[in-house]
C-alpha cells in the first residue's frame, strides 16, 4: 500500500515537473525570437496568432507532420537512438532539482517531499554525470549520419563538451567545499536568510563571483548555444550533427538543446543564487505562503539566465575551433583551479562561516 | 528480489561485455562497453554505494569512452583492420584465467563471503553517505595506495606533454 501511494505521488510529480520543462522550452523558442527581434530592431514572428504568440503550437505541428528521412548509408539503430540518447540525459536532470521549499510532508503514511523528486546525497554528480552522457546523441547523431557535415559538427562537439564539462565540474567545487555536501537541497538551505548569504555574493565566507562566471560560460558551451556553437555553425556546417535529421528526430535534439538550457539556468540558480530564497527574507512572506513565493522567485532567477543565454546570443560572435579549445583549457581551467585552492584556504582557515 | 535485480545485472554486464570483444564495429563495441558500464552502476546502486556509481558513469562513460569514440570516427577505422590472428594467444590466456576462477571458488574460503553484505551493516553507512566515508577512508586508511596512483597519473601526464613538445625541444639543442 505504502509503496503503490509512494508510486502514485512520484509518478505525478516526474508528470508535472516533465510537463512544466516541455511548455517551457516551448515558450522559449518563441520568446527567443522575439527577444532575438527586439534587440535587433525587428518584430519577430507576428503570423500566427495574435503577436505570433501560436508560433510555438504552429512550429510544433509542423515537425510532427515532416517526412522523417533517414538518409542512404545511414545506420538506421543509431541514426534513431541518437536523438534519444540526447533528449533523456537533458530531462532526467531535473529529477534533483529543489524549486521549492524543503518540506516534507506526509501523505497516507508516506513522507512525501512536494517541492523535489528526488533528494540523493550526490545531486550535483549526478547532474554532471548525464549531462556528460548527452555527448553520446551528439556524437552518434553527427556519425550515423554519414555526412560529411554531420561528422565533423559531431567531432567538434565531442572535443567541446569533453573540455567544457571539466570546467563546469571544478567551477562547482567551491560552492561544495563552502556547504560541504553535494546534495542540491541541503545546498539551497545552506543559503537562507538574504542575498548576502548566497554563494554569489560570499555567502559561507568567500564569494563565488569567479566560480560562477567560469560555470556559466562553460555552460553556454556545453550546451553548444552561441558563441560557442561551433558543432551546429550553420555558415560552415549547414547545420552540423543534426544536418541529416528532419521531423520529430529533429525536433528531439531541439528539445534536448532547451532542455539542457532550462537544467544548466537551475543549476546556476540553486548552486549560486540561493535556489528558490528570496533577496531579502520579508519578501518571501509568511511560512505559509512559502511555496508560492519560493516557487516565484526560482522561476524569475531562472528566466533571467535564460535571457542572459539569448542576450549573448544576440551579441557575441562566434569564436574559432582554435580559440575555444584555447579559452577553455588556458584560461578557464586555471582560474577555476584557483578558485578551488582560494576556496579550501578560506574553508580551512574560517569553518562553519 | 534483491537477488534477481543482482542477477539481471550481473547478466546483462557478461553479455555486453562478451559483445565489446565479439562485435565488428567498433563503434557498436563502444556502445556495448556503455551500456556494460551502466549496469555495474546499478550493481553499485544495489550496494548503497551511489557515490561510486555516478563517478562510474562520470568518469567511464562520460570522459574516457567518449575519447573513444571520438578517436574511433576520427580514425575512421573499417571492419577488416582489426587484430584477428591473436586466437591463439587469447584463447590461451583466457583458458588460463578461467581455470584460476573455477580453482578460486572451489577450493577457495566462500563462508565468509555472504556476511560482508549483512543488513545489519547497511544502517551504519547511510548515516554518514558514503561520500564522507570514502573521502575518509582515502586520505587515512588508504592514503598511500592514493598518493602513488596519483603520482602515476602525473607520470602520464608529463609524459603527453614532454610527447607533444618533442620537436620544440630538440629545435632548441
Amino acid at each position: 500500500m505504502d509503496m503503490g501511494i509512494r508510486l502514485a505521488l512520484t509518478l505525478t510529480q516526474i508528470g508535472v515537473v516533465m510537463v512544466a520543462v516541455l511548455l517551457t522550452v516551448a515558450v522559449l523558442t518563441l520568446l527567443e525570437r522575439k527577444v532575438l527581434g527586439w534587440m535587433q530592431d525587428r518584430m519577430g514572428p507576428m503570423e500566427v496568432g495574435p503577436y505570433g504568440i501560436l508560433q510555438p503550437v504552429a512550429d510544433g505541428l509542423k515537425l510532427f507532420f515532416k517526412e522523417d528521412i533517414i538518409p542512404a548509408g545511414a545506420n538506421k539503430f543509431m541514426f534513431s537512438m541518437a536523438p534519444v540518447l540526447s533528449l533523456v540525459p537533458a530531462l532526467i536532470g531535473f529529477a534533483v532539482i529543489p524549486f521549492g521549499p524543503d518540506w516534507t510532508v506526509d501523505v497516507g503514511g508516506v513522507n512525501f517531499k512536494p517541492f523535489v523528486i528526488t533528494d540523493i546525497n550526490i545531486g550535483v554528480l549526478y547532474i554532471l554525470a548525464f549531462a556528460s552522457i548527452g555527448a553520446y546523441g551528439i556524437i552518434l547523431g553527427g556519425w550515423s549520419s554519414n555526412s560529411k557535415y554531420s561528422l565533423l559538427g559531431g567531432l567538434r562537439s565531442a572535443a567541446q563538451l569533453i573540455s567544457y564539462e571539466l570546467n563546469v565540474g571544478l567551477s562547482i567545487v567551491g560552492v561544495l567545499l563552502l556547504s560541504s555536501s553535494l546534495s542540491l537541497v541541503t545546498i539551497t538551505n545552506a543559503q537562507a536568510g538574504g542575498f548576502w548569504n548566497w554563494y554569489f555574493f560570499g555567502g559561507g565566507g568567500f564569494p563565488q563571483a569567479v566560480a560562477f562566471i567560469v560555470f556559466i560560460i562553460s555552460a553556454v558551451a556545453e550546451t553548444n548555444r552561441t558563441p560557442f556553437d561551433l558543432p551546429e555553425a550553420e555558415s560552415e556546417l549547414v547545420a552540423g550533427f543534426f544536418t541529416e535529421y528532419s521531423g520529430m528526430r529533429f525536433a528531439f535534439f531541439f528539445l534536448a538543446e532547451y532542455g539542457n538550457m532550462i537544467l544548466v539556468s537551475c543549476m546556476a540558480t540553486v548552486l549560486f543564487f540561493g535556489g528558490w530564497y528570496a533577496p531579502f527574507e520579508f519578501l518571501q512572506g509568511p511560512e505559509s505562503i512559502h511555496w508560492l513565493t519560493g516557487i516565484f522567485w526560482f522561476v524569475l532567477k531562472v528566466s533571467s539566465f535564460l535571457f542572459l543565454f539569448f542576450w549573448l546570443r544576440a551579441t557575441l560572435p562566434r569564436l574559432r575551433y582554435d580559440q575555444l579549445m584555447r579559452f577553455g583549457w588556458k584560461v578557464l581551467l586555471p582560474i577555476a583551479l584557483a578558485n578551488i585552492v582560494l576556496t579550501s584556504i578560506v574553508a580551512f582557515l574560517f569553518p562553519g562561516n | 528480489m534483491e537477488t534477481i535485480v543482482f542477477f539481471y545485472f550481473a547478466s546483462v554486464i557478461v553479455v555486453t561485455a562478451a559483445l565489446v570483444v565479439g562485435l565488428r564495429s567498433p563503434v557498436f563495441s563502444a556502445l556495448a562497453l556503455l551500456v556494460m558500464f551502466f549496469h555495474v552502476a546499478g550493481l553499485f546502486v544495489t550496494l548503497h554505494a551511489e557515490f561510486l556509481a555516478v563517478i562510474q558513469i562520470l568518469v567511464y562513460a562520460g570522459a574516457i569512452l567518449v575519447l573513444y569514440l571520438f578517436v574511433v570516427m576520427l580514425l575512421n577505422l573499417k571492419g577488416e583492420v582489426r587484430f584477428h590472428h591473436q586466437l591463439t594467444v587469447g584463447l590461451f590466456l583466457g583458458c588460463m584465467v578461467f581455470a584460476e576462477a573455477v580453482l578460486l571458488v572451489v577450493k577457495g574460503d566462500t563462508s565468509s563471503l555472504g556476511q560482508n553484505f549483512s543488513p545489519s551493516r547497511e544502517p551504519a553507512q547511510l548515516m554518514q553517505g558514503n561520500t564522507e566515508s570514502i573521502g575518509e577512508l582515502l586520505y587515512s586508511t588508504y592514503l598511500f595506495p592514493f598518493e602513488i596512483a596519483s603520482l602515476i597519473l602525473l607520470v602520464a601526464m608529463v609524459g603527453a606533454v614532454i610527447l607533444t613538445k618533442k620537436g620544440i625541444l630538440e629545435a632548441k639543442s
